[in-house]
């Protein structure tokens, strides 16, 4: 098998041009822990870095030995050499009343924030939580306060679903649904469904026999209110969108090394060529390794029961038979990372081993930092 | 068929949730395995459009229909149905009100996209629906069609809003169709025939998750079931041996000699082999006394506990019926 390119981490980071770093993967592979690891590094070579994260697990904060992340990036490390970590965890929610609060009169938002379909939608998951990191990282970009803001996406079902999200939006602005249902309080508050036709209005019985006529109601007073403030919201959405085009972006796939989590690791990295999104490599999380990988996995086995049949030194037998184990995790681990080098040859890999420890400080973070960059 | 004698043996819907990374969809899958196996018939679940269950048991994309995907042991039947919310949608409405036509122009309009976009408990409530609508089928014969429904639900953290229906349409829609519907799905999933069972692994993360969302279940009334402890690697070791490990005192001059009299290396070299395997059996021995801990944080739950074994070469149908096994064994199903 040809050798992957390997991923210089600390040319990313030094990389004054870069500023911005996505790091993206199925749920449960590390990425928020590889996340805050390349901002405190970053820091720790002289970045002004801030992490965002999105992840209601809060895990970032433990690791940075925060009691609580806002809306509102935290300062968590100031390293000597004049670069500075901060953190700070999306509060969705807040992110979305802010945006209605900064873009429609008293009047108007105090209706939307009181909106069911509103609450509904601000406090959802799916879906939401990727407007509003989009939103959030426009935001932290543009006022220009850190010079690396590295993102940790959502824990979405689909990896995607950040990258969708400012297309999403724009569809379900221009659906014909939403034009209907903000077209009579545009056409000065007439009935719904008067100025349809035929087929709109079997459609229209089809509603409010399946939702109800309250249902309908508030999603007219819901859609009417907000179709002002989303216009802005999109347009923001498509510059972030394009931001992540731009050179200065970096995304990471970060993977565990399991079927899985390497197929979504592939998809990613085509969708990323797709959308013409600068691709910077593959972090493999929690790669076994063994100190004594000269011993095989079928060697050590066959030993283990040369001992066992003999009835002799049972410890030495125990041991091999986890190192065989071990051998053997590791094998298939290796297996399953020469399927996705061999369908992405070009894309530069680092791989960090799997610690026996959970990340809990800084000292921690320091340490899988290191181990990204030792490569 | 009379009830085995199993730990869930009244329940008919097994909803099976577990952080990203810990198998979930595996467990689910094995679940099923377990539950039909001896002339059972069990449906497994999926509603996250992953097509998951297609993956595990080598199987082209599953279609919106109920079909047989595997033989459990000694007899008995898995059938598996992926939802789609935009087909259960259809369904729904030419079931009840026999609107099939204008069923296709909401979707066509772009409905089902808009409600699920603006209010994803309408999105849960089409799937758990048609769920629980497979829970509660009966045939010809008055019987139930299913003697367990498994379902492949979102991961933990989402676990209660998805099935806490009733609360989450309840802003949105106060009387009408949509609130009698998801009245209806909690009538199911908030009786004794349910058990949410959790998926972890011994790790700290996955573990706090688990009692989380087991404490925001029980808070919402909602029939919490088993915790299926997945990929537990077999300790070998006496804990004598893992305690002079963990203090880095493993007996290297035992190894040595072990390693030579089983012929695996000699002379110098097997003194260094030694150390190598000693560090490595540090680390392991630290591994398992941290799983302990997480052990006995998890028993805090108070649930019934099932241990999975970790396979060593991963997930492959061969491993499922493993695993369908071992569930059996411990009485899981």
């Amino acid at each position: 098998m040809k050798k992957p390119a390997v991923l210089d981490i600390d040319a990313i980071l030094d990389d004054r041009g870069t500023r911005i770093i996505v790091c993206c993967g199925a749920g449960g592979v590390g990425k928020t822990t590889t996340a805050a690891a390349l901002g405190l590094r970053a820091a720790e070579r002289g970045r002004c870095a801030v992490v965002l994260t999105v992840d209601p697990a809060r895990r970032l904060a433990q690791s940075m030995g925060l009691t609580e992340l806002d809306n509102t990036p935290r300062l968590v490390s100031s390293p000597d050499g004049g670069g500075q970590l901060y953190a700070m965890m999306l509060d969705m929610k807040r992110t979305f009343d802010e945006i209605i609060e900064a873009h429609a009169d008293p009047e108007r938002a105090r209706q939307i924030l009181s909106n069911p379909f509103y609450q509904s939608l601000s406090s959802s998951f799916s879906g939401t939580q990727e407007y509003m990191a989009m939103e959030k990282l426009g935001q932290l970009r543009r006022s220009d306060e850190w010079d690396l803001i590295i993102v940790d996406t959502p824990p979405s079902r689909s990896a995607l679903d950040f990258l969708d999200a400012p297309e999403r939006l724009g569809r379900f602005l221009d659906g014909r649904f939403i034009r209907l249902l903000t077209a009579p309080a545009k056409a000065g508050g007439r009935s719904a469904f008067r100025l349809l036709n035929a087929g709109f209005g079997l459609m229209a019985g089809a509603m409010t026999k399946l939702l109800g006529a309250q249902v309908i109601k508030d999603l007219q007073t819901f859609v009417s209110a907000l179709d002002a403030v989303f216009g802005g919201f999109r347009q923001r959405a498509e510059a972030t969108y394009r931001l992540l085009q731009a050179p200065g972006t970096a995304f990471l796939v970060v993977a565990a090394p399991e079927r899985d989590a390497l197929r979504e690791a592939s998809y990613f990295v085509e969708r990323l060529a797709e959308e013409r999104m600068p691709l910077a490599g593959l972090v493999v999380n929690r790669v076994h390794t063994s100190p004594a990988s000269a011993l095989s996995a079928a060697r050590s086995a066959a030993a283990a029961e040369d001992l066992e049949s003999r009835g002799e030194h049972e410890l030495t037998a125990a041991v091999l038979r986890l190192h065989a184990g071990r051998m053997q995790l590791a094998a298939r681990e290796s297996r399953e990372q020469e399927h996705f080098v061999s369908a992405h040859p070009t894309v530069p890999v680092v791989q960090v081993r799997a610690m026996s420890e959970d990340v809990h400080d800084l000292a921690g973070l320091r340490r899988i930092g290191d181990l990204l960059a030792a490569a | 068929m009379d009830s085995p004698d199993t730990d869930w043996a009244d329940v008919r819907l097994h909803v099976v949730t577990g952080k990203g990374g810990t198998g979930k969809t595996t467990v689910a899958a094995a679940l099923a395995l377990a539950l039909a196996s001896g002339g059972r018939k069990v449906l497994l679940v999926e509603v996250e459009g992953r097509q998951g269950i297609a993956q595990i048991f080598d199987l082209p994309p599953l279609p919106y229909e109920e079909r047989k995907v595997a033989v459990a042991p000694s007899g008995g039947d898995v059938y598996a149905l992926a939802i789609d919310p935009e087909e259960a949608m259809l369904e729904y409405m030419e079931m009840f009100y026999g609107m099939r036509r204008a069923g296709r122009a909401l979707t066509k309009m772009g409905v089902v996209d808009f409600a699920t976009t603006v209010a994803p408990g309408f999105r849960d409530v089409l799937v758990t629906g048609k769920t629980t609508e497979a829970v509660r089928r009966r045939g010809r014969n008055g019987r139930r069609v299913y003697d367990a429904v498994v379902l492949d639900a979102p991961p933990t953290g989402r676990i209660t809003r998805f099935l806490n229906v009733t609360k989450e349409v309840a802003g949105l829609a106060k009387v009408g169709p949509i609130k009698n519907h998801s009245d209806l799905v909690s009538g199911v999933v908030k009786s004794p025939e349910t058990a949410v069972h959790f998926v972890t692994v011994l790790e700290e993360m996955p573990v706090q998750e688990t009692l989380d969302g087991i404490d925001e279940l029980r808070a919402a009334g909602l029939p919490a079931g088993g915790i299926f402890i997945n990929m537990v690697r077999e300790s070998l070791l006496p804990q004598a041996a893992l305690d002079s490990a963990v203090k880095g005192r493993l007996d290297v001059g035992e190894l040595t000699l072990g390693l030579k009299a089983a012929g695996v290396i000699d002379g110098a070299q097997a003194t260094s082999m030694a150390e190598a395997l000693a560090e490595e059996i540090a680390e392991h021995a630290r591994r398992t006394e941290l799983e302990n801990t997480e052990r006995e944080s998890l028993a805090e739950a108070d649930l019934t506990t099932y241990e999975l074994p970790l396979l060593a070469d991963g997930v492959d149908l061969a491993g499922l019926y493993e695993l369908a096994e071992s569930m059996r064994t411990q009485g899981a199903a």
